[in-house]
């Protein structure tokens, strides 16, 4: 969700960042990608005392309650692994984490065919056409998840909105159970995460000069061949990252799936929820959220470079 | 225009009508003299935004909600615009350190740092406290603001402020009086981002509400899982509204540090 978000941000603020101006060369700090470092540089002890209290926010609110969390996972009741033998051997609990790979899956396979579409439209659009589906895209991006979780809940009620057209065309006879099913979760979890995808992918496809397509047709390929051959290459990068921001924002979802499915079919936010709220098992409940927490690292180690904020946010491909 | 682009404009509107339509069938619900959702409302009143203005309980979710969010903006915007200068300043070794914590709250689900807060909250006495949100909160707005004013600070020419150290400025009065005012537009964009995260921020918010003190997502959550009245569209209809009014500051706050920040010439 976050993640998503900065991409929003980074990709609204991609256009006003303009053209790179060189600074000084003497004491510049070339590092690479985004963040490059710019004009005079300061002295040693005044970085560290700017970037003192975002280390120490960060430590503090974010790094050790998180860190001493997992501690509690391998330290409770006893040292060892017991805790997360438990997560993986209890079929109920296996099956839980299977269920989120599952749909966090589905999710982002959706939202990639959703969001291609109208990455592609994008790019090639200029002026008010552009402006006019960028505001369609980043309107629900800022609007509160509760607030669209919400509206999913009305449409699929059993007197809602979905039934009474299924109903009235004939589909079914009788109004069918929609909310608290595996379906809503995907549905509306595909609503939410879908935009997020919109972004990387436009940055991408955007920076492709359309230059090459031409070239391609020039080289005899047909706009099939094209596509695949050379703007697809081209534009997986972003592909991949949209994907990837999707899928690790699924995989964590809490607040569609625990208003919308239901309480037999869990997924591991849910879980995790149920198990401190009700259950008040902390060294389990740890064990979750250090599997869940692992995991996501693990993906966004694997796929680092693809989570440079400068490739993710669309600024170039 | 050729057939292709006709079906690929058609196929996006279809996609844009998935993502519009299901908020916007919800929005005139609140309008409906009806104590259920229905739609097409029936009839018009205003009774259901009454019903939020004169209820305590919502009212005191909404007041606590609007002092978080506002510290959180503070607070996130000052740490986040220091670092970030830092940074672009030449951080060497402890800009690696730095972008790596940043993603941290990015890709670590927020279901774990809640979970994690929580303990760590209730052992060291920050649980339900205001404080406590208000770091959580700025943790998670954090990445926002420092991808924000590290934009904006990238586009500065920094030989400006190097002109007014070598006419005797010092670096703070030369980063206040020269590169701040550049960057203005951006910071306050930042800090409106920040804003809006912590207002919609629902699941860390959801583990730290202690029994008195709720934040507005929080009330939200329980509305819609216990009754669903049309209360909640009526808030959709204000947060919408909230939304639009933010992006659109923002959008017109770059448009103003674009200006700005441009280089002479461009």
């Amino acid at each position: 969700m976050s993640a998503a978000r900065a991409s929003a941000a980074r990709a609204a603020s991609a256009a006003r960042a303009g053209p790179v101006t060189p600074g000084p060369a003497a004491n510049d700090v070339v590092t690479t990608g985004f963040f490059r470092a710019r004009g005079r540089r300061m002295s040693k002890p005044a970085i560290v005392g700017l970037m003192l209290p975002f280390f120490s926010l960060l430590v503090f609110a974010f790094l050790y309650p998180l860190m001493s969390l997992i501690a509690i996972s391998l330290t409770e009741p006893q040292p060892g692994l017991a805790n997360y033998a438990r997560v993986f051997e209890n079929p109920v609990y296996a099956t839980v984490l299977l269920r989120t790979l599952r749909i966090a899956l589905l999710v982002s396979l959706l939202s990639l065919i959703l969001a291609f579409p109208v990455a592609a439209l994008m790019a090639r659009s200029k002026g008010p056409k552009l402006a006019l589906i960028t505001a369609c895209i980043l309107l629900p991006f800022w609007s509160s998840v509760l607030v669209r979780t919400a509206a999913w809940a009305v449409l699929l009620q059993r007197n809602g909105l979905v039934n009474g057209l299924l109903t009235g065309l004939g589909v079914t006879d009788a109004p069918v159970k929609l909310l608290y099913t595996q379906g809503a979760v995907v549905v509306a979890m595909t609503h939410v995460l879908m935009p997020f995808m919109v972004l990387p992918i436009y940055g991408a496809l955007r920076n492709i000069p359309t230059d090459l397509a031409r070239a391609a047709a020039i080289c005899g390929a047909g706009p099939a061949r094209a596509f695949r051959e050379v703007t697809l290459p081209l534009a997986l990068p972003g592909v991949t990252g949209g994907f990837i921001l999707v899928f690790l924002s699924a995989l964590g979802y809490f607040i569609t799936p625990s208003l919308l499915g239901s309480p037999q079919e869990m997924m591991i936010a849910t879980l995790i929820s149920q198990q401190i709220r009700e259950s008040l098992d902390w060294p389990f409940a740890a064990a979750l959220v250090g599997v869940l927490t692992l995991f996501v690292t693990g993906i966004t180690l694997a796929f680092g470079r693809l989570f440079r904020f400068d490739r993710l946010m669309g600024a170039r491909a | 225009m050729r057939p292709r682009g006709l079906l690929l404009d058609a196929a996006v509107a279809a996609i844009l009508a998935f993502v519009l339509v299901p908020i916007l069938i919800v929005l005139p619900m609140a309008f409906s003299e009806t104590t259920y959702l229905a739609f097409p409302p029936k009839g018009f009143t205003t009774g259901w935004f009454a019903e939020f203005f004169d209820d305590r309980r919502w009212m005191a979710a909404l007041r606590f909600s609007l002092e978080i969010a506002a510290a959180t903006a503070l607070l996130a915007t000052l740490v986040g615009t220091m670092a970030s200068y830092a940074l672009l300043r030449g951080a060497g070794a402890i800009g690696t350190a730095f972008r790596a914590l940043l993603v941290g709250p990015i890709v670590v689900p927020h279901i774990a740092l809640a979970v994690a807060l929580y303990l760590f909250f209730q052992r060291t006495g920050l649980g339900g406290t205001r404080l406590g949100y208000v770091l959580a909160h700025a943790v998670i707005a954090m990445p926002f603001v420092v991808l924000t004013v590290t934009a904006a600070l990238a586009s500065v020419d920094p030989g400006l402020e190097d002109a007014a150290m070598i006419c005797g400025a010092s670096r703070f009065a030369a980063f206040r009086l020269v590169t701040l005012p550049l960057i203005l537009p951006n910071v306050v964009s930042g800090a409106l981002f920040a804003f809006i995260i912590s207002f919609d921020e629902p699941v860390v918010a959801f583990f730290l509400a202690g029994i008195r003190d709720k934040t507005l997502p929080r009330m939200m959550f329980d509305d819609i899982e216990q009754n669903l009245t049309p209360v909640i569209p009526a808030i959709a209809v204000m947060l919408t509204g909230l939304s639009v009014a933010v992006l659109v500051s923002a959008a017109l706050l770059r448009r103003l540090g674009r200006t700005k920040a441009a280089p002479a010439g461009e």
